[in-house]
């Protein structure tokens, strides 16, 4: 009897030990975003999406530059990244032979978890040099290069989704297999597909170190691809190792719109995910 | 009579090419793309620090100086502190992350749980800079003021815990790594622990073992391969991550022996050196860097993988 008591508390005590293991990691989110609401909310204001950055010493200013710079890297990189992922994501879900599959599969996993810093290195290599200084198409190529494995993965699995019945209905028509492709398969799963592919891009807009020496940074207006370019995530780095107050208190105001966009994003495309695939099972 | 008809049709399709044909060659090579980039990548990172590799050789791996000035580059100061803080971070985020895996999956009612895991996943997705500038702002002050003193107090005698207390260092790095490595380690986790068969579970009960017993001795070790390829998905992710690292590490080139003592690892001494690096031999160093934290990771995540898809293989045959 003893011995079972002893198996019981064990038994409570680890349990309550797993639950605090929870509620320890959970909270984290909720100080994260607590504390950085709290100090971005008081040093948000108008101009932060207007105005320039001023040079240090002197208060005010914003980070617009940054603003544009971000969504054009970003945009260019979704334009050049996401169709290719997607066409590779097409090949990997229906028309894959066991070997190829499992090689492009493989490779893209392990694409997926090559340092960020090294795909800088790589972008650095591939057109920094070629082109003899840092711009903004550097950096777009370097997300973009991020973007591929992502959405290929992403692809392919909402694709895995379609139930077989579709295409043997479709098939069953006399379709060939690339129009049963265009016209059923594709359309089925192109809700997933396109929620997954936000999440992707939400990933990279937040990515800093592939940027650091490509697009390098910019005090001012972006001006066209072939210039170094700002973004709001080498702006938070270089604003918040900084030793003023007033550059410390623009990262706080520029982590909040960074960190707001990344979870709106975030919760947008699992509700999202979620109602589709019940409306599905109904 | 049919075997003229199928040669016919064999023959017609050797001719011509069918829309399926081509979908599936055009897919195709879009797909390789990984593959390619992949080969690109290593081939520029092997032919960027070919200034490096001739001059210092393999000996550049256990090498201790760096400095730019004398062009002396060594790379131990930055492999040493990239698996220092990715082996504390394990040790700070494996038993936690595992833990609350194990709630997740095992104890928390359905509803719990699934709120649970998504807000584990959204601490996924916070950008790593993020979580940089936050360790600025509240783990540095906090490592600086209790922390550290405390431990000093506690384990003053050893190495580990001497010297100057800085706030930024090895330990500062390894804590704030923990806490980003977390939802990996228990999302796969919790889903390694979710393929475990029901009978499993129903057959260490029906024997008379407690809750924790058939979690601790039945379905933990079954998934134990997809525990551990969550922990090697984390180290890899632990051992390339760059900002988070370069604002808390302290950016010190010097090894030293104590936690608290400022470091280096491999992706901040590119992130902080690499876009003003000068001559082909500084670059050159700084790319070979660059080629070992891949090859590191690409081995460590190759690994990952390959028990991942074990587990799941194992789970798929024991379910049919």
């Amino acid at each position: 009897m003893n011995r079972l008591t002893f198996r019981k508390i064990v038994n409570n005590v680890m349990l309550t030990a797993t639950g605090l293991c929870t509620l320890l990691t959970v909270s984290i989110l909720f100080l994260i975003l607590g504390y950085l609401v709290y100090n971005g909310g008081k040093s948000l204001d108008w101009g932060f999406f207007t105005k320039l950055p001023l040079p240090p010493g002197e208060d005010g200013g914003g980070m617009a530059n940054a603003i544009v710079g971000s969504a054009e890297m970003v945009a260019l990189a979704a334009l050049i990244g996401l169709p290719i992922g997607f066409m590779g994501g097409l090949y990997l879900a229906e028309f894959s032979g066991k070997f190829l599959g499992f090689a492009i599969r493989y490779t893209a996993d392990l694409l997926n978890g090559v340092p960020s810093i090294v795909i800088g290195i790589f972008a650095w290599a591939l057109i920094v040099v070629p082109m003899h200084g840092f711009s903004a198409l550097a950096g777009a190529i370097a997300l973009a290069i991020m973007l591929i494995p992502i959405s290929m993965r992403t692809t392919e699995q909402f694709l895995s989704t379609v139930p077989n019945s579709l295409r043997e209905g479709a098939l069953a028509l006399g379709a060939p297999k690339w129009k049963v492709l265009a016209t059923v398969i594709v359309p089925a799963a192109m809700k997933g597909i396109l929620t997954g592919m936000i999440l992707g891009v939400a990933r990279v807009a937040g990515e800093t170190a592939p940027l650091l020496f490509t697009a390098l940074n910019n005090q001012f207006w972006p001006r066209g691809l072939r210039q170094p370019a700002a973004s709001l995530p080498v702006m938070i780095y270089t604003h918040a190792i900084s030793p003023y107050d007033d550059w410390h208190r623009q990262a706080w105001a520029a982590g909040l719109v960074l960190l707001a966009m990344v979870l709106v994003t975030n919760i947008a495309a699992r509700w999202i995910l979620s109602r589709g695939i019940s409306v599905q099972k109904g | 009579m049919a075997a003229p008809a199928t040669s016919y049709a064999s023959f017609r399709r050797s001719l011509i090419v069918t829309g399926d044909e081509v979908a599936h060659l055009v897919t195709l090579a879009f797909g390789a793309t990984v593959v390619l980039i992949t080969v690109l990548l290593v081939w520029n990172l092997w032919g960027a620090s070919a200034a490096s590799r001739s001059k210092f050789g393999i000996g550049f791996l256990w090498g201790t100086n760096w400095d730019p000035n004398a062009n002396d580059f060594g790379a131990l100061p930055f492999i040493y502190g990239t698996v220092m803080t990715s082996l504390m971070a394990l040790v700070l985020s494996v038993p936690l992350g595992v833990g609350a895996a194990i709630f997740l999956a095992e104890m928390a009612p359905p509803g719990l749980s699934s709120a649970c895991t998504f807000l584990v996943e959204l601490l996924a997705a916070v950008p790593s800079v993020i979580y940089g500038m936050l360790a600025i702002f509240t783990v540095v002050p906090l490592m600086h003021d209790y922390v550290e003193p405390a431990l000093k107090g506690a384990f003053g005698y050893l190495p580990q815990f001497q010297g100057p207390m800085l706030g930024v260092g090895y330990l500062t790095a390894a804590v704030v790594l923990a806490i980003m490595t977390f939802p990996y380690i228990i999302a796969i986790s919790r889903e390694a622990l979710l393929e475990v068969p029901r009978d499993q579970r129903e057959a260490a009960l029906a024997l008379g073992a407690t809750r924790w017993e058939t979690t601790f001795k039945v379905v933990v070790p079954y998934a134990r391969l997809g525990i551990l390829g969550s922990i090697f998905l984390g180290l890899a992710r632990a051992l390339g991550e760059t900002m988070a690292i370069t604002m808390v590490i302290g950016n010190d080139s010097i090894m030293h022996a104590s936690w608290f003592a400022p470091g280096y690892t491999i992706a901040a001494v590119l992130a902080n050196e690499f876009a003003e690096a000068t001559g082909k031999l500084y670059t050159g160093a700084l790319v070979e860097l660059g080629l070992v934290l891949f090859l590191v990771t690409m081995v460590i995540n190759a690994l990952a993988r390959l028990l991942v898809i074990a587990t799941t293989r194992k789970g798929s045959a024991k379910a049919a």
